[in-house]
C-alpha cells in the first residue's frame, strides 16, 4: 500500500503547497488516519491518549512543513514526526519506550477513526491570547470561513489569517515544551 | 476540539508561507561567515604574514582540516535537521577531518625529530587559540541553534553537538588564518578542544533551546 499512499500523497502535498487549500485539507485527513493507526498501534498500555497524539503530529506536520523536501518522499517525513511526537508524549508522562525503526515498514497503519475525549490541545487553547483563541476556535470548532470570522469579530481578513497563525504556532510550540497544564 | 475541527484550522492556514528549510541553511551559514569575520577581524585578524604563509604547507593543511570539518558537518546539519532525511553517509563523512589530521600528525611525527615533538605541540598559543576558537564561533553557534528551532530535528542533543561542531570548523578556518603554530601536533590538541568546547554548548542548546 505503500508505494501509491507515497505517490498519492506527495502530489496532494506539493499541490497544496502550490496554494491549494482543498488538497491540504485531503492531506491532513488522509495522514491523520495513518498516524492514528502507527500511534494506537504503538500505545499498548495507557497513559497517552492516542489522539492527542495524533493532534500534536498534524500541528508539527503543519508548522514544520517548509522542512519537507519536495523530491523527497513525505512518508518517511511523516512518520519521522510521528514517532518523535510519540516519544515525546511518553517521556512528558515520565515513560520510556523504545521505538524500532524497522516497525514502521510493517505498522504502516490501517486508517482509523477518532474517538472524543478531553484533549491536551483545548488547554493549550486556554492559554492563548483571547484574540487569537476567539479566531482559532471559530475557525475550528464553529467551523467558520476565515470571511464569516472576519465579518463575526468585525476585523480584516488579513487580521484573522495573522491571529490564526500565530496561534497555531503558539499551540504547536506549547506542545513543543510540554506546557499544557496536564503536568 | 476534535481532530477534524484542527485540520479546518490548519486547512484554514495553509496560505501562510515559510522559507524552505534547504535555502534557510545556506542564508544561515552566509550570516554565520560574516558574524564570524567580522569578530575575527575586529579582534586577532589574520598574521603579518599572511601571504607568504600560504607557500607552506603545514600552514594550509590547518584550512583544509577545518574546512573539511565545516563541510561535513554543514552536510549533517541539514540532514539532521529535516525529519526522515538519511543521515549515514553524511555521519561517516565526518571522520573525513579527523581521519586527515591523524593522517598528518603521523607525518608530522615522522618529518620532526622527537625533541621537537613537545615544543610543536604546546606551540605559542595555546591560550589565544583556546579562547578565540569558541569566542569566533558563539555567535555562528547561536545562528545554528536558531535554524535547529526553525527545523525539526528529531535529535536535537545529537544536531546542537554537530552544529557546535560546524561553528568550531567555520571559527578555526579563520582563527587558522591568525595563528602561528602550524604544527599538526598542535591543531590536533588545542584545536580539538576548543571545537570540542563548542561541541558541547551546542549539545546544551540542543538540549534545552530546540523544542518543537
Amino acid at each position: 500500500m505503500s508505494g501509491k499512499d507515497e505517490a498519492e500523497l506527495s502530489r496532494l502535498m506539493r499541490a497544496a503547497i502550490a496554494g491549494d487549500e482543498r488538497a491540504y485539507a485531503d492531506f491532513l485527513r488522509r495522514i491523520a488516519a495513518l498516524v492514528r493507526g502507527f500511534v494506537r498501534r504503538k500505545i499498548v498500555q495507557g497513559g497517552v491518549d492516542p489522539e492527542d497524539v495524533v493532534q500534536e503530529t498534524l500541528l508539527a506536520i503543519h508548522v514544520k512543513r517548509h522542512t519537507w523536501r519536495q523530491d523527497a518522499p513525505v512518508l518517511p517525513w511523516i512518520y519521522a514526526i510521528a514517532r518523535f511526537k510519540l516519544i515525546d508524549a511518553f517521556r512528558r508522562r515520565g515513560r520510556r519506550i523504545e521505538i524500532d525503526v524497522d516497525d514502521i515498514a510493517e505498522t504502516f497503519a490501517e486508517p482509523e477513526t477518532e474517538t472524543v475525549s478531553e484533549r491536551d490541545i483545548n488547554r493549550a487553547l486556554d492559554g492563548l491570547s483571547p484574540a487569537q483563541r476567539s479566531v482559532v476556535s471559530a475557525v475550528s470548532v464553529e467551523g467558520r470561513s476565515i470571511g464569516e470570522t472576519a465579518a463575526k469579530f468585525g476585523i480584516s481578513e488579513t487580521a484573522v489569517r495573522v491571529s490564526l497563525h500565530r496561534g497555531l504556532a503558539a499551540i504547536a510550540k506549547r506542545f513543543g515544551q510540554g506546557r499544557f497544564g496536564r503536568e | 476540539m476534535r481532530t477534524d475541527d484542527l485540520i479546518k484550522a490548519l486547512d484554514a492556514d495553509a496560505r501562510s508561507k515559510a522559507m524552505p528549510l534547504s535555502s534557510a541553511w545556506w542564508l544561515a551559514a552566509g550570516a554565520a561567515a560574516v558574524v564570524a569575520a567580522v569578530v575575527f577581524l575586529l579582534t586577532i585578524g589574520p598574521r603579518p604574514d599572511f601571504m607568504a604563509a600560504m607557500h607552506t604547507m603545514r600552514f594550509l593543511s590547518k584550512f583544509v582540516f577545518t574546512i573539511v570539518l565545516a563541510v561535513s558537518a554543514f552536510a549533517l546539519i541539514r540532514a539532521l535537521s529535516t525529519p526522515g532525511a538519511a543521515t549515514g553517509r553524511a555521519m561517516a563523512w565526518m571522520m573525513a577531518a579527523p581521519l586527515l589530521v591523524a593522517a598528518a600528525v603521523v607525518l608530522e611525527l615522522f618529518a620532526v625529530p622527537e625533541a621537537d615533538w613537545g615544543t610543536r605541540l604546546v606551540g605559542s598559543n595555546m591560550m589565544i587559540c583556546m579562547v578565540f576558537i569558541p569566542l569566533i564561533g558563539i555567535g555562528p553557534l547561536a545562528i545554528f541553534l536558531w535554524m535547529l528551532r526553525y527545523g525539526a530535528p528529531t535529535r536535537p542533543v545529537l544536531a546542537g553537538a554537530v552544529a557546535g561542531l560546524l561553528a568550531g570548523g567555520l571559527a578555526a578556518t579563520f582563527y587558522a588564518a591568525h595563528c602561528f603554530d602550524d604544527s599538526p601536533l598542535f591543531v590536533a590538541t588545542w584545536y580539538t578542544i576548543a571545537i570540542a568546547v563548542l561541541a558541547l554548548l551546542g549539545a546544551l542548546g540542543g538540549r534545552f533551546f530546540v523544542r518543537w
